[in-house]
């Protein structure tokens, strides 16, 4: 059967070679080695400039005028570092900035220890853990609209299941659940979803930081007597520690910039409460169309989030080469 | 090689002999709106329109969660994607300043349509731009306020009434006031009927949109809430902010916080419509644009449903909803647009019109003897109608809008801060946006 396909890929590319004009088979003959390779890579960056890169010199230049998408005809006046200047000073931008903290915060912490959690149990090998690792994952395969979609429903204070499980273990009236609308709890329904949803992402990760730690090394310890709780905490611990870094990493970049989730689930609200920094940039852009000032606000958060992955990825590479 | 030409030649001019006829016919207008009940009667009604023009109609209705940026994206990248919009009333300033629309005063003198035919609520609303001056840039579409309905059937049962008028020593019956109004939301509130826990009232209190800012300025007016002084224009220290704004921006919080059905911090018009049909409450806030559909309900329509226009309290307004139908200035069919608007115009189309299910703002229409009984919402529609205002149509609405969102959803939903302070921030925050537009 190899056979066969290896003579059949073989008349395809006799055929296509026979097909292609001799001049063209020239020119292509006459292109160096590096002519080609750029060839190849031509229409990557040229979609990369496009779509990528074009957009955020464009977004720069933006952020520095009072451009509003709304009022094309109207003048385009540069303002220097007004925008900048205004977002910095704006207690509500400052708000929003400290409920992303809050949210991402909060959703690393949990995730990263109950993804941890479920990794060292999961590395166990016990009976039917191949099964257990498929069910665990089922949540991150979920498209995050689906997601927002029916944990509101299950947040529902009349029908949801939610409420209706607390209220079983409470006592409390259903009614009373109000996940999604109360002040206070709001912000903790995200990020329970949040941690629902991505905690998986985080074992999996971990899961290979586990894996990919010898076995020889926990032989030898036991060798040295060591308890288990030493070993946990001198071997399996700081060997995972980049791998825990990394899932660290990706989801703190995610979360920096979580919309849909939030914009599903409370849409902001209530009130500002659950009002992160890009619902507080969509509204800027798209809904009171000061596209100049949210072009600046879109820099600071790029800055931002560029910044302190930098300062991240440094402390990374030092764990690794210890 | 001539010979090869022939047949190619041939068939071509076959194919355009065989299409000419479709081209010459196929002139197709798209018209943009949201995705609701009327929309679809609209679809019904533009049939008449095709078979008398041969102009085919086609549209695009978006959901009304996403109308408004659908739309205003649309227009401020200047596509061509519809022919014909019918926006929202608060468009008008920034599609007349920005060039969206097309100016239809030349038409309408043109084609005799004259505007006041139509509801003088509706062409101030709708059409008119800068306000209160004849320049046109619009039909009036569809006519809309905020109203309410409640449940006439749980009203009338002789146990409630009874029990009502024991504790607040009135008849139970539609609300004059706004004392009323949560009397009676108190009283269904937690209320078992049929074996079931019902709610006093729903409001509006979404944040995405404009729901809350429906909902609040709905009820403000009646309080004394006023966009700004009436001789001095953009002036609005004491009037968006005054002591009687305040007071009913503190009932409207009162009003959420004891009788709305739980988990009410995000509803509009369809979720209130939801609650209303679902049987969760004894009266709901909404546009009259529902009222067709809930009296048509086989669960709490017909004889269940009753309708009344907003309660009084110092003044007596409702919230102004409702389209003007206008041409996109960057439409390639902008004849055969205007011949649509001609066609919408005349009062046995507009008539037609009421009975599909929209709402006529002709006065031939709803000033005719038998507009009233012609059914049982017109009254509560009319009445509404009269006494409407409507929120800033300024270029810059939808800042002025996001503005007014956040301060009232912050304070009623949230409970952030007190009324004079989310009242004083919005005076504040509107004093900037007209600030930087240089209108103060």
């Amino acid at each position: 059967m190899t056979i066969s396909n290896h003579s059949l890929a073989d008349k395809a590319a006799e055929a296509a070679a026979r097909a292609t004009p001799e001049r063209l088979v020239g020119r292509v003959r006459a292109l160096s080695d590096r002519a080609i390779a750029w060839l190849f890579i031509a229409p990557t960056i040229v979609l990369l400039l496009a779509i990528n890169i074009f957009p955020l010199f464009w977004a720069i230049y933006l952020s520095f005028t009072n451009y509003r998408a709304n009022r094309p005809n109207a003048e385009v006046k540069h303002v220097g570092l007004g925008n900048y200047s205004r977002v910095l000073n704006d207690p509500d931008i400052w708000a929003s900035m400290q409920t992303t903290a809050h949210f991402v915060f909060w959703t690393i912490v949990l995730q990263t220890v109950i993804g941890f959690t479920l990794a060292y149990l999961i590395d166990r090998k016990f009976r039917g853990h191949a099964f257990w690792t498929t069910l665990i994952l089922i949540p991150m395969m979920l498209s995050p609209a689906v997601v927002g979609n029916f944990w509101r429903f299950l947040y529902e204070p009349q029908i949801g299941l939610f409420a209706y499980a607390i209220s079983f273990l409470t006592g409390i009236p259903t009614s009373e659940i109000q996940m999604l609308g109360s002040v206070n709890l709001a912000p903790w329904a995200i990020i329970i979803v949040d941690t629902w949803m991505w905690t998986p992402y985080v074992m999996l990760i971990c899961l290979a930081g586990l894996r990919s730690i010898p076995d020889y090394i926990y032989e030898a310890a036991e060798v040295d007597r060591a308890s288990n709780w030493r070993q946990f905490w001198s071997i399996t611990v700081p060997m995972a520690l980049p791998f825990i870094m990394l899932a660290v990493l990706f989801r703190g970049i995610e979360n920096f910039k979580m919309f849909d989730m939030v914009n599903l689930l409370t849409g902001g609200g209530p009130g500002s409460t659950t009002e992160v920094a890009s619902i507080t940039l969509k509204r800027d852009a798209f809904e009171a169309w000061a596209t100049g000032r949210s072009s600046a606000f879109a820099i600071v958060l790029f800055v931002a989030v560029f910044g302190l992955a930098n300062i991240y990825v440094k402390a990374l590479n030092r764990v690794k080469q210890r | 090689m001539l010979k090869q030409w022939i047949p190619l030649l041939g068939a071509t001019a076959v194919c355009a002999f065989m299409s000419a006829p479709q081209a010459a016919k196929a002139e197709q207008l798209t018209l943009c709106w949201a995705a609701w009940d009327p929309a679809n009667a609209l679809v019904e009604l533009s049939k008449d329109f095709t078979t008398k023009t041969g102009i085919d109609m086609k549209f695009e209705f978006v959901p009304w969660t996403s109308y408004a940026d659908r739309f205003l994206n649309e227009l401020n990248s200047r596509g061509k994607l519809c022919d014909l919009i019918i926006g929202d009333s608060q468009w008008v300033g920034g599609a007349a300043e920005n060039g969206h629309y097309v100016k239809l005063n030349d038409f309408f003198a043109k084609e005799g349509i004259s505007m006041d035919d139509f509801v003088p609520a509706t062409v101030v609303g709708y059409s008119e731009w800068p306000k209160n001056t004849p320049n046109y840039w619009a039909l009036p579409a569809m006519g809309d306020v905020v109203g309410w309905t409640y449940r006439k059937d749980w009203f009338e049962r002789p146990e409630i009434q009874k029990e009502f008028k024991a504790k607040y020593g009135w008849d139970l019956a539609a609300p004059k006031t706004y004392d009323q109004l949560k009397q009676i939301a108190e009283f269904f509130q937690k209320r078992e009927i049929d074996g079931k826990t019902v709610y006093g009232a729903s409001i509006y209190t979404e944040r995405g949109s404009e729901g809350i800012t429906m909902g609040v300025t709905n009820v403000l007016y009646d309080w004394g809430f006023m966009y700004e002084n009436p001789k001095k224009p953009y002036d609005m220290q004491g009037y968006v902010n005054s002591p009687d704004a305040v007071k009913g921006l503190e009932f409207y919080k009162a009003l959420y916080d004891c009788c709305t059905p739980p988990g009410a911090s995000n509803v509009y018009m369809v979720e209130s419509a939801d609650a209303f049909k679902s049987g969760q409450v004894a009266m709901q806030m909404n546009f009259a644009f529902t009222w067709p559909g809930l009296y048509k309900d086989e669960k709490v329509g017909g004889d269940r449903i009753g309708f009344f226009p907003n309660p009084a309290e110092k003044y007596h307004f409702a919230q102004l909803g409702g389209q003007g139908i206008s041409v996109v200035s960057y439409s390639d069919k902008r004849d055969a647009a205007l011949q649509y608007i001609k066609w919408f115009a005349q009062p046995d189309v507009q008539a037609k019109w009421w009975q599909l299910g929209g709402y006529s703002c002709l006065k031939a229409v709803v000033d005719a003897p038998d507009f009233k009984t012609s059914q049982p919402y017109a009254p509560a529609f009319l009445e509404s109608m009269a006494i409407v205002k409507d929120f800033w149509a300024e270029p810059s609405y939808a800042e002025l809008l996001q503005a007014m969102q956040k301060r009232v959803h912050d304070y009623v939903i949230a409970g952030k801060g007190t009324a004079k302070e989310a009242l004083d921030g919005l005076e504040k925050d509107w004093t900037e946006i007209f600030e930087e537009d240089g209108k103060i």
